[in-house]
């Protein structure tokens, strides 16, 4: 333990890109650029699916599925095939970028699908019967009502990318995870712990900022936040205390959804 | 392909170590849940400093957690308890939420027509409440169950003996076989767990058969 505290507090370790601010910066910035991409990705696809019901059957199966698959394996596969065909640093930092927007895929789209899905029927009648057409009911009902659920698979996706970039120093990238690794190789057990330390409270740090993002993004008519009494709205929405963990964007299971454009 | 065929017993050991390296946290974490989603269900105060306290620590990277566990377990890096205890911890995480909902989820009128049946708080528990939530605690328990698998993996960077060897072993020969078994072996036995929670799931349900799925 006390090894640790003397790895934080040596002032080597603040300086330089390849210090503290430094990596953490980089880990940062691998993190937003890959959920940046995927969002661009994800949140179209998720929102048209959710929109039109078509596709729901790939959803639903694409979210479980990627859950199976071994992150450290996904990235290790990744650079051995790609390595050869690229030249200089982006041979080891495109792979890793590849599987870290694969990852953050499923869970945007899952949130997405699940979000536009679950939005009240009666909602979007009322939409079509005021005379919107699709794109408008899409931007104006079903997205603000859907925001929860996009929010809460964003949270998940930003995890699970600021977790696999930490792996993805195996492969050679920057960020904290070099502290890990490196540490590893020369037996610096004081290292790796600050290292992880250091990851944790990143991955903390951010996911409570998302938190406090996701209660005053979404408007008060939905977390009741500020609705007074005359509105009748003292219930509380069922959407409430969304967290990270991969069970609050909760698909619902194709078995179960009567859908009456199925013959 | 050959790789594969020639290898067979070793590929077997990595698997059933992580099976059990996978397996043993979801016993672990799911006897803990029960009597902390119960709590949380029982004293309703409880379930938002419950969930969102073991939110938290869901946010924590599995490589990190890992490597931070020895400070406070006092085993060595190498340990595999390590790893076991920080997937029980995110099996917990993710499951007291499901249990204080599934328990959450049985409808009033059945709790009540227990009561009027002479059914003690215990009793009710274990007869009604408990039976009545294994469908949402079993589809908690398999979000679980795959994630643990995948996560057991990268106990490899520590140096803990699973499938997840084969992936550095294929990475560092340039060797892809390894790679692609360790992968498919990772993928195979999620799916294996998935298989067997349903299997459980629908053993302990027979009324959801018998009803076509309406309790």
């Amino acid at each position: 333990m006390n090894g640790v505290i003397t790895w934080l507090t040596d002032p080597l370790n603040w300086s330089g890109s390849d210090g503290i601010p430094g990596q953490t910066l980089t880990h940062l910035w691998y993190s937003a650029i890959s959920l940046f991409v995927a969002c661009l990705i994800a949140i179209p696809l998720g929102l048209a699916i959710g929109h039109t019901g078509r596709g729901r059957f790939f959803v639903v199966n694409l979210a479980g599925a990627a859950r199976a698959i071994p992150s450290l394996g996904l990235l290790y596969l990744m650079v051995l095939w790609l390595f050869p065909k690229l030249k200089g640093d982006s041979a080891f930092l495109v792979p890793s970028l590849i599987v870290l927007i694969v990852l953050a895929i499923p869970p945007l789209m899952a949130g997405a699908y699940a979000g536009v899905e679950g939005v009240d029927p009666a909602a979007r009648d009322a939409a079509k019967g005021m005379g919107m057409t699709g794109m408008q009911v899409l931007g104006k009902v079903e997205v603000p009502n859907a925001l929860p659920l996009i929010l809460s698979g964003f949270r998940s996706a930003t995890l699970q990318v600021i977790a696999t970039a930490t792996l993805a120093a195996v492969a050679g990238t920057g960020g904290l995870g070099r502290f890990l690794i490196d540490g590893q190789k020369i037996r610096d057990y004081p290292q790796m712990a600050g290292g992880a330390l250091l990851v944790a409270v990143l991955a903390l740090v951010v996911d409570l900022l998302l938190a406090v993002v996701q209660r005053y993004v979404v408007s008060p008519g939905l977390t009741g936040r500020g609705a007074g009494p005359a509105r009748g709205s003292r219930r509380r929405s069922p959407n409430r205390n969304l967290g990270n963990t991969p069970l609050d964007v909760d698909i619902p299971s194709t078995t179960r959804t009567v859908d009456p454009q199925t013959p | 392909m050959t790789w594969f065929l020639d290898h067979i017993p070793e590929v077997l050991r990595l698997a059933w170590t992580h099976a059990y390296l996978a397996g043993i946290p979801l016993v672990v974490g799911l006897a803990l849940a029960l009597p902390l989603g119960w709590l949380a269900r029982r004293y309703s105060w409880l379930y938002a400093p419950f969930t969102a306290g073991f939110g938290l620590l869901y946010t924590i990277p599995s490589l990190a957690l890992f490597v931070m566990l020895p400070l406070f377990t006092g085993y060595g890096i190498l340990s595999p308890v390590n790893v076991v205890i920080a997937l029980s911890l995110y099996t917990l995480a993710l499951l007291v939420r499901t249990v204080a909902d599934g328990l959450g989820a049985v409808p009033d009128h059945v709790q009540n027509a227990a009561t009027a049946m002479g059914y003690t708080r215990g009793k009710r528990f274990f007869a009604i409440e408990l039976p009545l939530a294994v469908p949402v605690i079993a589809a908690g328990l398999r979000v679980a169950a795959v994630s643990n698998v995948s996560i057991v993996s990268v106990g490899t960077i520590i140096g803990v003996q699973q499938l997840g060897l084969l992936f550095s072993d294929g990475f560092n020969r340039d060797f892809y076989d390894p790679l692609v078994v360790g992968i498919i072996g990772c993928v195979v036995l999620a799916l294996l767990f998935d298989g067997i929670i349903i299997l459980l799931a629908r053993l302990l349900t027979p009324w959801q058969r018998a009803t076509g799925g309406r309790a």
